[in-house]
């Protein structure tokens, strides 16, 4: 049996705090004044939006890392930290969504910043469809790396949407505006989807080197190949 | 150095634009019918005032994918584009020239689309708003256009480039086309709260952004062959 690495126990702990988190937030903590038990699902919605904002945070981190360098290792992560945006996306438009029918009467708004998150999502699941049609991989992880640091210009609008525009979007909570025993829940849910990132991050990003090794071991065969 | 590069890349590109003007018809025919097609999905002329602004901004994008696709295409007969790198060209001043060119480009689709939106859709647009529109027009051209040549330059010879070209532009231009939406809109319709000011600043943002990404990128981009 493998020995586990500090990736496992990253994810490990993650989903011990996802659990709970959740287990409080759905039984200990007060409902919400005006939208009652519906404002639970915040406690996955919210830690989720604020991951993938990290996750494509550190995507163009690795994307000038990797331009900066040319090192194939910063490819890897930046390969990672995209799956992981979409995959977080993915998880949060219907999470908002399931949230927003109780509390808005609708499924869906064309408030600006779901219709950012949206953009951002296709954004970001675009980039990795390029990735998939170049083989070269030098030529990969460059224009990988310069379409995410284009596509990260629009996640500030995500971001700041709600305060640039004001919408029927909630303004975001802080400590300050929610009720004491909100906090705590929110905070383990918080770092329990960041530790799941991060691995799912680490993890990917192995996978991603060992394909490359596989991909670079593959090629004199190929080139004999061509040749004969 | 660079700017005289850029003035002399600029020539060789309108110079190419205008010998292929067969083209340029083809993209304002298409231009034109996708107008007539959006008439179709709004049936009413109400509606189709209102949402005059949307659908010229919409038949735009449109337009601009046919042109974005083939600016860097014909570079790649014979080789062209290697030449220039061997003469030695900077690369800056490759992505500049084509994006001034696409610009154009995209901005002689104002003169065509927006007479056929007014006579289509039966919009009244006072006199003193041309110069308004012309602005507004001029910052989404250049807004699409910036962005629009990166991809370009790194889609042009790949398998599947007619998807990835979309794929990845429209979702990226997002942002600008909500603010060219809203401003033609108010434009058109009237501005009473003296919104277009702001959305003219978050055009003239993005178009200041994707110009100066651009030009970082793309030694980048060709560095590992357009």
């Amino acid at each position: 049996m493998k020995p586990l690495t500090w990736q496992h126990g990253l994810g490990i702990l993650g989903f011990g705090l996802l659990v709970t988190g959740s287990v409080m937030g759905l039984t200990m903590a007060p409902p919400e004044r005006h939208m009652g038990d519906v404002s639970r699902i915040a406690y996955i919605h919210v830690p989720t939006a604020w991951s993938m904002l990290l996750a494509s945070t550190f995507a163009f981190g690795w994307a000038l890392t990797s331009l900066w360098t040319g090192k194939e290792r910063y490819d890897d992560l930046l390969a990672g930290s995209l799956e992981a945006t979409v995959i977080l996306a993915v998880l949060m438009l219907p999470s908002g969504m399931i949230w927003a029918k109780p509390t808005w009467g609708v499924w869906w708004d064309w408030d600006v910043r779901l219709t950012s998150s949206l953009v951002g999502l296709l954004l970001f699941a675009g980039i990795l469809a390029l990735r998939a049609f170049v083989d070269e991989p030098k030529r990969r992880a460059t224009w990988t790396a310069v379409a995410t640091i284009v596509a990260y210009v629009d996640i500030p609008l995500i971001y700041f949407g709600v305060r640039w525009w004001r919408s029927i979007h909630q303004v975001q909570s802080s400590p300050e505006t929610v009720s004491g025993g909100m906090i705590l829940p929110w905070r383990i849910n918080a770092f329990a989807v960041l530790f799941i990132t991060l691995w799912f991050i680490a993890m990917r990003s192995r996978i991603e080197a060992g394909r490359r090794q596989l991909e670079q071991a593959g090629e004199p065969e190929r080139i004999a190949e061509a040749v004969a | 150095m660079i700017v005289r590069q850029l003035v002399a890349l600029l020539g060789k590109d309108l110079r190419l634009e205008w010998r292929r003007r067969a083209r340029l018809l083809v993209v304002f025919v298409f231009g034109a019918m996708t107008l007539l097609l959006f008439s179709f999905a709004l049936p009413e002329t109400e509606m189709l005032v209102r949402a005059s602004g949307g659908l010229l901004v919409l038949a735009l994008l449109l337009s601009s994918t046919l042109g974005l696709a083939e600016s860097f295409r014909v570079e790649h007969e014979d080789r062209a584009l290697e030449g220039l790198f061997l003469l030695p060209v900077e690369p800056v001043a490759v992505y500049y020239s084509k994006a001034v060119a696409n610009t154009l480009f995209l901005l002689a689709l104002g003169p065509v689309l927006a007479p056929a939106a007014l006579i289509l859709y039966s919009v009244q647009v006072e006199s003193g708003a041309i110069a308004d529109f012309a602005l507004i027009w001029t910052l989404a051209a250049a807004g699409l256009a910036a962005p629009g040549t990166l991809y370009s330059g790194m889609t042009s010879r790949m398998r599947g480039q007619d998807v990835l070209l979309p794929l990845l532009l429209f979702p990226l231009v997002g942002p600008l086309l909500l603010a060219s939406v809203k401003s033609l809109n108010l434009v058109i319709l009237g501005d009473p709260m003296d919104q277009l000011g702001s959305w003219r600043n978050l055009l003239i943002a993005f178009d200041v952004i994707y110009w100066s990404i651009g030009g970082v990128l793309y030694p980048f981009v060709c560095e590992e062959g357009t």
